[in-house]
């Protein structure tokens, strides 16, 4: 085949203008029109167009053109806008059928006039103001989610919830056991960041053995329960965000609704449940890996034996600090099993719904969890606990 | 056929919708909405995309809070039922959604045999019966421990159906059953559709815009507009074909074929 040798002089879109004496401008199409190709500028049109003798007609010759597609028609369209903003008549006999038809359609009015109320307004006050609705609205939302969890929890002790034990305990599992190894690894790493921060500042006083009660204080009282709940945030909560909102939009949520079965009870109880009883006993065991972590510190680095180190632990850790921390734990856990419930049942219809309400479930979630950290420890020290 | 509608004493209409308004938020979607449906009908809900007949459907089952009127259904209004009698007629409801919307966590005869296991008294095995019974119904036997996502489109639809019908249902909603099948799989699901609705005696809403479907199972419908934003003709689909005045019924029935020649012949 010939093709490779004539594509080179051929590749190229090209275009000559032509003056007819009937002031028409003869557009000659000719090469092959790729969009590949880069396509003629629109200055050069518009200049043909302006020129001194003013063209009454634009007219298209296509008769050496080899090959088109999109661009032509693209090109074609420009030309055609530009004149009709001119003023000046388009006789399209010259161009392919098939691109005449393309034009046309490309042409035609849209079937349905594009609604008012989806343009939006761009300007910042109004777009302030819709977010402030949009986040009294979502407020609202979760004030009646919650309450709605209220009542499903007393249906629960009154023993009319419907609720599957097989849930229940699928759940626990998925918020337990599986969540250890991670678990482990971040208490541990926060146990020994702990150990040596107060390790650099104590050894220049000669209290290097006061990193047990350092870490053991920081660990019991707020570390460890915190971190349990950022990991559980991103782990479980996501994963109920994840769960519930593609359920919602495959409308599974709605088919349990008109079963007759409260969703409420049926999915979110047992996610919120499992949770909460799981999270004072995570939180325990993130104590315990958390100080190891302290332990390993203060052998390696201040060389404190762990016998000693475990002494000075349990005399400097009381059982308020341990209690105080299982409590906010439990706390936290309600408030990143509401966190994904409820961004889970938020979910709109659409696949991207599931991502956006399962990045928010986490954001929620980490900053309650962490307000309520603030609000712990002012009301811990008003108590004197 | 059912006879209760003959019956004086009995209630003329199984179901009842009275001046309907549905908004979200402050856009009022559609509005002034009547209908009736007899024990018994196929009634088809039918209209463009975009003219709110499956937010019609989603408001007749309670899943959307209508902005004003009610619906009734054996003469008693389920808008204004409190909580416990509303739950109580859901029970008497079957619906199958559009994607089937079986428990994805759950196998094809978990998902059948939830709602006999939280309303009903029967044994484990006694349920396991019953599931197999209805998944044959709806020609699924066999597939008793596949899970939703092991299964074709319209093998869901019809587990689906198989769930609607666990507690035989006295009305049975469809979400436009016909959408995401083959014209094959389409026409069966009519054909069970009618079968269902012989032997269980049930009431059936279709919200449909398949024409095919329309005429072959229809026995009264109504033709939402978005554009006007209320129902703008009632009556048997076949009726509304020959007889209906109203161009864009008469557009959308006859599939544009007029609007299509017309164009032809300029």
């Amino acid at each position: 085949m010939s093709m490779q040798a004539s594509a080179s002089k051929a590749a190229r879109n090209e275009i000559r203008f032509d003056y007819r004496p009937d002031s028409t401008l003869m557009i000659e199409l000719t090469g092959s029109w790729r969009l590949g190709n880069e396509l003629p500028a629109p200055r050069e049109i518009e200049r043909q167009l302006e020129s001194d003798g003013r063209p009454r007609c634009v007219a298209f010759d296509a008769t050496n053109l080899r090959t088109w597609d999109t661009s032509l028609v693209a090109f074609v369209a420009r030309v055609v806008a530009s004149c009709a903003e001119r003023g000046i008549e388009i006789d399209r006999n010259g161009l392919p059928e098939g691109l005449k038809h393309l034009l046309k359609l490309a042409e035609n009015e849209p079937a349905h006039a594009v609604s008012e109320s989806g343009s939006g307004d761009r300007r910042v006050v109004y777009r302030v103001g819709k977010a402030a609705i949009e986040f009294a609205q979502s407020s609202l939302g979760l004030f009646n989610f919650t309450g709605l969890v209220v009542i499903a929890f007393a249906r629960l002790l009154s023993g009319r919830a419907r609720m599957r034990l097989s849930d229940l305990i699928v759940q626990v599992q998925g918020c337990s056991a599986q969540a250890l190894g991670i678990l482990s690894l971040i208490s541990f790493l926060v146990g020994t960041i702990l150990a040596f921060m107060g390790a650099v500042q104590l050894q220049q006083f000669g209290a290097a053995i006061y990193v047990a009660d350092l870490v053991g204080i920081g660990i019991a009282r707020d570390m460890g329960a915190m971190m349990t709940a950022i990991i559980m945030a991103g782990r479980t909560g996501a994963a109920y965000a994840a769960e519930l909102g593609s359920m919602k939009v495959s409308d599974e949520v709605d088919a349990l609704a008109t079963m007759g079965i409260s969703p409420v009870e049926f999915l979110v109880l047992p996610r919120v449940l499992a949770l909460v009883m799981m999270m004072p006993l995570l939180c325990l065991y993130a104590d315990f890996i958390g100080m190891l972590g302290g332990a390993a510190v203060a052998a390696g680095v201040l060389h404190i034996s762990f016998v000693s180190y475990f002494t000075r632990t349990a005399a400097a850790v009381t059982l308020t600090t341990l209690v105080g921390g299982l409590f906010k734990a439990t706390v936290y856990g309600v408030l990143v099993a509401i966190a994904g419930c409820w961004r889970g049942f938020e979910a709109q219809a659409g696949s991207s719904a599931v991502g956006e309400v399962t990045t928010a479930a986490v954001v929620d979630a980490i900053i309650w969890v962490v307000t309520a950290c603030g609000l712990f420890a002012v009301v811990f020290n008003l108590l004197h606990l | 056929m059912e006879q209760t509608a003959d019956q004086p004493a009995a209630q003329p209409w199984h179901i009842e919708v009275r001046d309907l308004a549905m908004a979200y938020g402050d856009r009022v979607v559609l509005s002034g909405i009547n209908f009736t449906v007899k024990r018994g009908e196929i009634f088809i809900i039918m209209g463009g995309s975009g003219s709110g007949k499956s937010t019609l459907l989603r408001h007749m089952v309670g899943l959307i809070e209508p902005a004003t009127g009610e619906v009734l259904y054996n003469g008693v209004s389920f808008t204004r039922a409190d909580p416990g009698e509303r739950e109580a007629m859901l029970r008497r409801f079957g619906i199958l959604y559009q994607g089937g919307a079986l428990w994805s966590s759950m196998t094809l005869a978990e998902n059948v045999g939830l709602p006999l296991a939280q309303f009903t008294r029967l044994r484990p095995d006694e349920i396991r019966e019953v599931v197999s019974l209805k998944l044959a119904m709806v020609g699924l036997k066999g597939f008793e421990d596949f899970y939703p996502s092991e299964l074709s489109g319209g093998m869901r639809k019809r587990g689906g159906l198989a769930r609607a019908i666990a507690l035989d249902p006295e009305v049975l909603f469809f979400d436009e059953p016909s959408s995401g099948l083959d014209p094959l799989s389409a026409r069966l699901l009519d054909d069970l559709i009618l079968e269902l609705r012989a032997s269980l005696g049930a009431t059936v809403v279709v919200v449909s815009h398949d024409l095919a479907s329309i005429f072959a199972i229809g026995d009264g419908s109504l033709f939402l507009d978005a554009e006007s934003g209320t129902a703008i003709a009632q009556g048997n689909p076949r009726a509304l074909l020959e007889q209906c005045e109203d161009p864009r019924v008469h557009r959308f029935l006859t599939r544009g074929q007029e609007a299509a020649s017309q164009a032809r012949n300029v």
